[in-house]
């Protein structure tokens, strides 16, 4: 039998031999190798790990004393000491007898120390998957000998590569149930080659192993004469998988700021990647403000310079605003900044994801409001192919999107940076990880162009007219009475001495729009246009007035997402589509019942109401002058309120 | 109280006495990985505690919370539960580091309990450990209004705690439902809260009994003494020694009061926690017989004795 006692003598013999009188601890000239191992229950990844452990430094004894209780009452190989149940700790996942969830290791041989991320084969392979893979460096995918590369494999495979892993092992295991056959090895090797040969790997190594009784896991196994390459613990132990961190240019999130005393203020953070010197140029991403590094400070004393992975808090040489969120960076070498991007997203939410969704968006230490606005394609793992877009990505799918963003986040492709170019989405109404997201490009025009700091703010320009700029939106049906309303608004704010202006949408369509038409996306762009003006008019210090049909939810709450809480006012002009026909100030209603006007909202355009807006205004139940009366009051009171809470030192 | 107890609290609290070395690439991962955290849950929490029990993982903890805001101090406040059971040694350990280091140490404890008859000798070891530590740590953390707290766990003590996230998303209650724990992408965590939730962050989640050792020495971590080898007064019961700490100990018939060279792995109440003979008198000679000896530190606790999978549901009550 080959029992429990044959087992625990292994133990005592240690085949990796850590001798305690000579070798106290495992070499540790490098961080501890952070890996995931993918494949299915059958194909026997919870036995590898366990006997990774097992014949490591990892287990203890007394770890085995409940191995061997727990393989009488749950195990799946009679009598002997089934090494995977050391890998599925919840009671739960012990029952159904698979693994629900990612569960992380650790052993130490010698010369190096791991954590393995243990992830499972089933349903929710997609998900958990990518987040082990999120934190990985190496993937070791298991391919059992008698079945060859699976469907499966090419997913786990796809997903790997996708999470931007460079590194790895492919494990030919239970190598003893097709009697240890070079052919059986070597075709499956082929095959895996055919297959990853765009999916960018920098080193692929292929093991022919038995986990259940340990060929060339850690001992170099005498039934696969043939095989000269490393035994698998002995790969893993001398892979170089993060030399490109150093090498990439300067970036760090700053997470804190540190006010330590009235004379210090230090900006912490980990650097993401690259390195960073006393006397550098900095710049902080997103500003285009510029410094140099005056100290790195640490506890155990400041430092000359730090690497990529240090924790360290940096002080300046000048007073720039710098605070939780932004990147600081290497000026030669600056991230992209973007508010419109295309990412690969992983969805791991049960609710669906869809096109309009509105999300948090975490990037680096930032976090802003972001709109999932279209989506581009699925991605078919098992073959890598772009398939077409479906009507919203369900649990574990993966493909490309659209998003944007409330406003400008700094970053690199996730291609060039993992550390600056991963992000996850976050539901506002659950605050469920709904996503994680690698982003591909931006999708501004203006790629190359860094924002360049002004000395006059906006809240200087504001404070120099005495108010608190904002933006009033007026939605509603054409003929409504948006534009009447506007008017008369802004004659009485002028007369209390405010400084305003109006944006009125049929204006702004003889010139700023001349070039858009109707149709839903150039109502789109119309819209952003308007908003884009009116943000500019708010960094001037005015009170905007915006009058817009507007017809799109989406279209607006994108436009509100750019403004601060409070800062911009949705006033839904409320009037029935009887008497909007009925004013008609301007003939259109006639010309579009004519079959002269396509695209007329009312008619065969649909016209969305806000959901939650600052002002409901009944214009044919109160005349257009208490109307506006209304709006003023609303501006009056929240002029006012921001007025009080602006810092005076900001003027 | 002992002569070996008594010199313990003289210059030895500062263990090992010896240099501090640089650290190895290992560890500095480790350390940085750690301040991380700690710099995350600051800046995104309103109101974070670190939970101090003053054991190794504490104290390792309170070192690298000083390194992560330097040269600002900690801007939390430590959370000692104390069961009223604790060894004087760990007690004595931790007004020395409030005081050198001018910590804001709050101390609970569950004094109604107490007063009732709640003891380690009579109630039972699982109820016992509920009471006057799940009970007490909820209703502080209840009472101040932390909405995030700092723990020691790390994923290497126990099969349960492997799959622990390093945000622990708690609802309402403190419950821990393993079905329903946010994935964690790169270091992006997700701190969200919804009314009434709170988060347990674990910020050694990924270090080893050897690295916190290991990490000890290096940095000449100040630890309680009899984590080191030294003459105490034991008694042996059920295969475990356990110290007479103080005149509470209630002898069971037969038991003698021995005096053996004894050390501990891990410091719960006195009566509960079981002493390793040993040794090793030094940081050294704990590391060395780490690696000798093979058997996991929560063995000494009588606490996870009782209960397969044990932890998990400790856990699910709102334990650490």
């Amino acid at each position: 039998m080959k029992g429990i006692s044959e087992m625990t003598v292994s133990l005592a013999t240690r085949p990796l031999g850590l001798d305690p009188a000579n070798d106290l601890l495992p070499v540790r000239d490098r961080g501890a190798l952070r890996f995931i191992t993918c494949g299915s229950v059958d194909d026997g990844k919870s036995t590898l790990i366990g006997r990774l452990l097992h014949d490591s430094i990892g287990l203890l004894e007394d770890q085995v004393a409940g191995l061997a209780s727990d393989s009488r009452r749950f195990g799946t190989t009679g009598e002997d000491l089934d090494l995977a149940l050391l890998l599925d700790g919840l009671e739960a996942e012990r029952e159904q007898g698979i693994t629900i969830d990612v569960a992380y290791r650790f052993f130490s041989t010698a010369r190096r120390a791991f954590i393995v991320a243990d992830t499972p084969g089933h349903a929710q392979y997609t998900r958990n998957m990518a987040t082990g893979a999120s934190t990985a460096e190496l993937a070791i995918l298991l391919v059992d000998a008698r079945k060859g590369l699976l469907e499966q494999t090419r997913r786990h495979a796809a997903i790997v590569s996708l999470l931007g892993i460079r590194h790895v092992v492919l494990a030919v295991n239970k190598i003893d149930l097709v009697d240890f056959s070079q052919d059986v090895f070597e075709a499956i090797v082929a095959d895996f080659h055919a297959f990853a040969a765009p999916l960018g790997f920098r080193s692929v190594v292929a093991v022919p192993v038995s986990a259940r009784f340990g060929d060339n896991v850690t001992i170099r196994s005498r039934n696969t004469p043939w095989y000269e390459g490393p035994t698998l613990i002995r790969h893993l132990e001398q892979v170089q998988t993060t030399d490109d961190d150093v090498a990439a240019p300067f970036r760090m999130a700053v997470q804190w700021v540190n006010r330590a005393s009235l004379d210090f203020r230090g900006f912490a953070g980990t650097i993401a990647s690259g390195r960073v010197a006393v006397g550098d140029p900095v710049v902080v991403a997103a500003s285009g403000r510029g410094s140099r590094v005056r100290r790195i400070v640490t506890q155990d004393g400041d430092l000359a310079i730090a690497e990529a992975g240090r924790a360290v808090t940096l002080t300046l040489w000048d007073e720039v605003d710098v605070s939780r969120g932004d990147l600081l960076a290497d000026p030669r070498h600056r991230p992209e900044t973007a508010r419109r991007l295309a990412a690969d997203l992983v969805w791991m939410d049960e609710k669906a994801g869809r096109a309009g969704d509105r999300y948090l968006l975490k990037i680096g230490s930032a976090t802003v409001p972001a709109t999932v606005t279209r989506l581009v394609d699925r991605l078919d793992v098992a073959s890598l192919a772009r398939m077409p877009a479906p009507d919203g990505f369900a649990l574990n799918a993966i493909g490309r999107v659209e998003i944007e963003t409330a406003t400008r986040i700094a970053f690199d492709p996730y291609a060039d940076n993992r550390e600056t170019g991963g992000f996850i989405l976050v539901d506002r109404a659950t605050h469920l990880t709904v996503a994680a997201g690698m982003i591909v490009e931006s999708l501004d025009r203006a790629r190359e162009v860094h924002r360049h700091p002004t000395d006059v703010t906006p809240a200087v320009r504001a404070g120099l007219k005495g108010q608190a700029p904002l933006v009033v939106w007026l939605t509603g049906l054409p003929g409504s009475g948006k534009s009447t309303i506007a008017n008369l608004v802004e004659r009485r704010l002028v007369a209390l001495g405010r400084h305003t202006t109006l944006l009125d949408g049929d204006n702004l369509r003889q010139g700023l729009n001349a070039d858009l038409g109707f149709d839903a996306s150039a109502r789109s762009e119309n819209v952003r246009r308007v908003g884009e003006v009116a943000k500019l008019m708010t960094e001037a210090g005015l009170i905007v007035l915006v009058a817009l049909v507007s017809p799109f939810r989406a279209d607006r709450d994108r436009v509100a997402a750019q403004f601060d809480d409070g800062r911009f006012l949705e006033v839904f002009v409320d009037a029935s589509p009887d008497t909007c026909r009925e004013r008609d100030p301007k003939g259109l209603y006639a010309r579009a019942e004519a079959g002269r006007i396509a695209h007329f909202t009312g008619r065969d355009q649909t016209y969305e109401p806000p959901l939650d807006p600052a002002l409901v205004l009944r214009s044919d139940a109160v005349t257009a002058e208490d109307a506006a009366e209304q709006v003023v009051e609303l501006i009056l009171a929240r002029s006012e309120e921001a007025l009080t809470s602006l810092d005076a030192s900001q003027l | 109280m002992t002569a070996s107890a008594a010199r313990a609290l003289g210059a030895d609290t500062f263990s090992s006495g010896e240099a501090r070395r640089p650290l190895s690439p290992h560890l500095q991962r480790l350390e940085d990985e750690a301040i991380f955290i700690m710099r995350e849950v600051v800046a995104e929490f309103r109101n974070p505690v670190m939970l101090y029990s003053v054991g190794k993982d504490s104290s390792v903890m309170l070192h690298i919370a000083r390194k992560a805001f330097y040269p600002a101090p900690p801007p939390f406040p430590f959370l000692h539960i104390a069961s009223g059971w604790d060894f004087r040694a760990l007690i004595d350990h931790r007004d020395r580091m409030a005081g050198e280091y001018g910590l804001n140490v709050l101390v609970h404890s569950n004094a109604a309990a107490a007063a009732a008859g709640v003891n380690p000798f009579d109630t039972e070891t699982g109820e016992y450990s509920r009471q006057m530590l799940t009970e007490t740590l909820k209703t502080a953390l209840d009472q101040h209004g932390f909405d995030a707290a700092f723990g020691g766990g790390r994923r290497d003590e126990e099969k349960a705690r492997a799959k622990e996230r390093i945000f622990s998303h708690r609802s309402s209650g403190h419950v821990w439902d393993p079905r329903n724990q946010r994935p964690e992408l790169w270091r992006l965590y997700n701190t969200r809260l919804a009314p009434g939730d709170t988060m347990r962050v674990f910020p050694l989640s990924n270090w080893t009994e050897l690295d916190v050792w290991d990490y000890i020495r290096a940095e000449a971590i100040p630890i309680v003494p009899i984590y080191l080898a030294a003459e105490q007064k034991v008694v042996e019961r059920g295969g475990a020694l356990i110290m007479v700490d103080d005149e509470r100990m209630r002898f069971l018939p037969g038991e003698a009061v021995i005096t053996k060279r004894v050390r501990f792995r891990t410091l719960g109440c006195w009566p509960l926690t079981g002493a390793l003979e040993s040794e090793a008198a030094t940081v050294e000679d704990i590391i060395a017989e780490i690696v000798a000896s093979r058997s996991s530190e929560r063995q000494g606790r009588l606490v996870d004795g009782a209960l397969q999978a044990s932890m998990e549901r400790k856990k699910r009550e709102g334990y650490f």
